[in-house]
């Protein structure tokens, strides 16, 4: 009688569970996995990094008596009127289509109620968007839907969405659920159409182009408002570089964990650059060009709390952009909600399909049954209570590094928690004054 | 007639007093010694008429409502781009991207339109005496796109609607571009246009055919698969 103890079964790293289910729905569906948000697998991220605080070489700022700023001017280059924030932490563009009106209002009154910015995205500026945001970023993208020189007339500043963080390369996507009448109507698209947008400008290509483009814009609004260029973490030290040569005064910078509407699973997970890894080549492309705090810097990309908001900017940016924590804070994703969730087939925390219109929080749909859900007012203000909290840690941190003003954080305030995330900041690996890299080029 | 020399004055101000005719003053200007300056009269909001005497550089009447912009000349890339109103009227030819999202009014071009004419159009008419280049009315969204001449490879490519006229030959159709029936209601369209546009001499509608979306690229369909 054969008595050989079997070995544990033993599923294959490469073939793991959820690689064999994507395998099995692309055998059913024969076309690829669309989703919203950004890249889900673990990249080196601001969690690799920690403050120093002071020390007998640094002294502290006393909390609550010593005044640490957070206000920063965004678009001092050439604009006439550059936007002035209370905080450094701005509003990502999300269209209405891609959400609710609701959720659209409650991004408004709490980026007013914490003294900034929103911005709008495909599909162009609503009427009630205008109204609800004191500051408001018009995005100028590739598709072009509803644009016009009134509603650019009526904007703080201009954004040209060359590339996106989740998709650098990749156009606009809203599928057939979301395309309601209205949505159809201001994006002179017929009803339940799948849009795809186009992933270039229409009426540029490169640099040379942008420049002019940018002066065409400038002379439609009277060189009044700021020109941003909002680039993927692609090449950030060259795309900042140009994005600076063709006349930008701010450059926003996505990287990949920046969330999407709706985008090819594969385009998301296998396309573009840590939010991390963008920044040192970017703020050196600034520095190169003696541009740095000239031309603004805003990162975009994962940002979640005020330590990552004072290590974004300890890094040389001038502030950050959030797309998906504004969301969480209007309510997506909440537990509270998990028997919903489960009907659609998946659980709280990792609801993604965005681009089906079914989200039970009312917000990343146009069902008008399902946006009744959300209290745009109620939502606003925890999206101004988590604005607020992360100011709060990140003034918190800077005083602790002795610093009266968050933009006067340095990466000498930093080091690196691992070699990963030693090389790509540039800052030491800790307890050393190793940086990987240094030295060898960008 | 109010001039404004380019080569005395510089484009700011140039266009802000193009932008500042108060709409109903029906003024008319002339710009001189445009030497292919970018963003000439772009912006303009205000029922009067301009001249550009010479040829221009990029995105001319740029965003144009209202107004009437004539270019003696030729016109570089983004002629009339995302124009909603009025009517710009080249002499010459255009280059790339003439008419590019435009929302409305009338652009005609007298001469021949290089690539992409009218990509992403979004209800503009377009009306191009000669010639147009490959790639013409890509994802075009709206509007009729009338071409006297012969059209290039990959017209009307993924568009989802837009009407396209062709009297000549086109060398190809995009993807998801087909022929259509030209209906009484389309030659009511082409007659209005042709008129508009000073061509109506030159064609007749019943040259013309029609081509369209054959709306197969609505939504997603893995026997579309080689499409996307």
């Amino acid at each position: 009688m054969d008595r050989t103890p079997p070995t544990h079964p033993v599923k294959p790293w490469t073939f793991d569970d959820y690689t064999n289910s994507y395998i099995r729905r692309a055998a059913a569906t024969g076309i690829y996995d669309i989703r919203g948000g950004g890249a889900k697998r673990r990249v080196p991220h601001f969690d690799d990094l920690l403050f120093l605080g002071a020390s007998m070489s640094r002294y502290p700022l006393e909390g609550y008596r010593e005044k640490c700023e957070t206000s920063v001017s965004l678009g001092t280059r050439y604009a006439k009127n550059p936007i002035e924030l209370d905080i450094p932490i701005t509003i990502a563009g999300m269209s209405f289509g891609a959400l609710s009106g609701q959720a659209k209002e409650a991004l408004g009154r709490g980026a007013n109620a914490a003294g900034t910015s929103t911005t709008t995205g495909d599909g162009g500026m609503t009427p009630e968007e205008r109204g609800h945001s004191n500051k408001l970023v018009y995005q100028y993208l590739p598709s072009r839907y509803g644009m016009n020189p009134n509603d650019l007339r009526k904007a703080d500043a201009i954004e040209i969405v060359v590339g996106q963080g989740a998709k650098p390369g990749g156009g606009g996507m809203l599928l057939g659920q979301k395309i309601s009448d209205r949505v159809a109507e201001m994006r002179t698209l017929p009803k339940g159409i799948d849009q795809r947008s186009a992933c270039r400008h229409p009426d540029w290509t490169g640099p040379d182009d942008l420049e002019i483009k940018i002066l065409e814009l400038r002379e439609i609004t009277g060189w009044k408002v700021p020109i941003y260029v909002k680039v993927g973490g692609a090449r950030p030290y060259f795309d900042t570089t140009l994005a600076v040569k063709a006349g930008a005064d701010v450059v926003v910078l996505d990287g990949m964990q920046g969330g999407t509407a709706a985008t090819q699973d594969v385009f998301i997970e296998h396309v573009g650059q840590p939010t991390l890894a963008c920044i040192r080549p970017a703020v050196k492309a600034l520095q190169d060009l003696d541009m740095h705090r000239k031309v603004q810097l805003v990162l975009s990309g994962g940002i979640r709390t005020g330590a990552d908001v004072a290590k974004a900017l300890a890094l040389g940016a001038d502030a950050v952009s959030i797309g998906t924590a504004a969301l969480i804070a209007l309510g997506d994703n909440d537990p509270a909600l998990e028997e919903e969730y489960q009907k659609l087939g998946t659980t709280a925390g990792a609801y993604d399909d965005w681009h089906e219109g079914r989200d039970p929080a009312g917000i990343t749909t146009q069902d008008p049954e399902l946006a009744k859900r959300l209290d745009p007012v109620a939502a606003g203000r925890r999206l101004a209570n988590y604005l607020r909290v992360m100011t709060l840690e990140a003034q918190t941190i800077a005083r602790a590094c002795g610093k009266n003003h968050v933009l006067n954080l340095e990466p000498e305030d930093l080091c690196a928690l691992t070699v990963e995330a030693a090389a790509m900041t540039g800052v030491p690996l800790a307890g050393t004054s190793w940086i990987p890299g240094m030295g060898q080029g960008e | 007639m109010q001039t404004l020399d380019l080569a005395a004055t510089n484009l700011r101000d140039v266009n802000a007093a193009l932008q500042q005719a108060e709409t109903g003053t029906n003024e008319s200007f002339e710009v001189i010694n445009p030497r292919g300056s970018h963003a000439i009269a772009v912006g303009l909001d205000a029922p009067i008429e301009v001249f550009v005497r010479g040829s221009t550089g990029y995105y001319c009447a740029g965003m144009n409502q209202q107004a009437t912009v004539n270019v003696v000349g030729s016109a570089g890339p983004g002629v009339a781009e995302n124009m909603m109103s009025g009517k710009v009227v080249i002499e010459g030819d255009a280059s790339q991207y003439a008419g590019a999202t435009a929302h409305g009014g009338l652009l005609v071009i007298k001469g021949n339109a290089s690539s992409r004419c009218g990509i992403s159009m979004k209800g503009v008419d377009i009306v191009v005496h000669g010639n147009i280049g490959h790639m013409s009315a890509f994802m075009a969204q709206a509007g009729n796109l009338v071409v006297l001449g012969d059209a290039g490879d990959a017209l009307g490519d993924s568009l989802y609607e837009a009407n396209i006229f062709v009297r000549g030959k086109v060398k190809s159709l995009g993807a998801d571009c087909i022929e259509k029936e030209m209906r009484a209601e389309h030659i009511e369209i082409l007659s209005r246009l042709l008129r508009d546009a000073d061509a109506a001499e030159d064609a007749d509608p019943s040259e013309f055919r029609r081509y369209g979306s054959a709306r197969k690229l609505y939504n997603f369909d893995i026997d579309n698969a080689g499409a996307y």
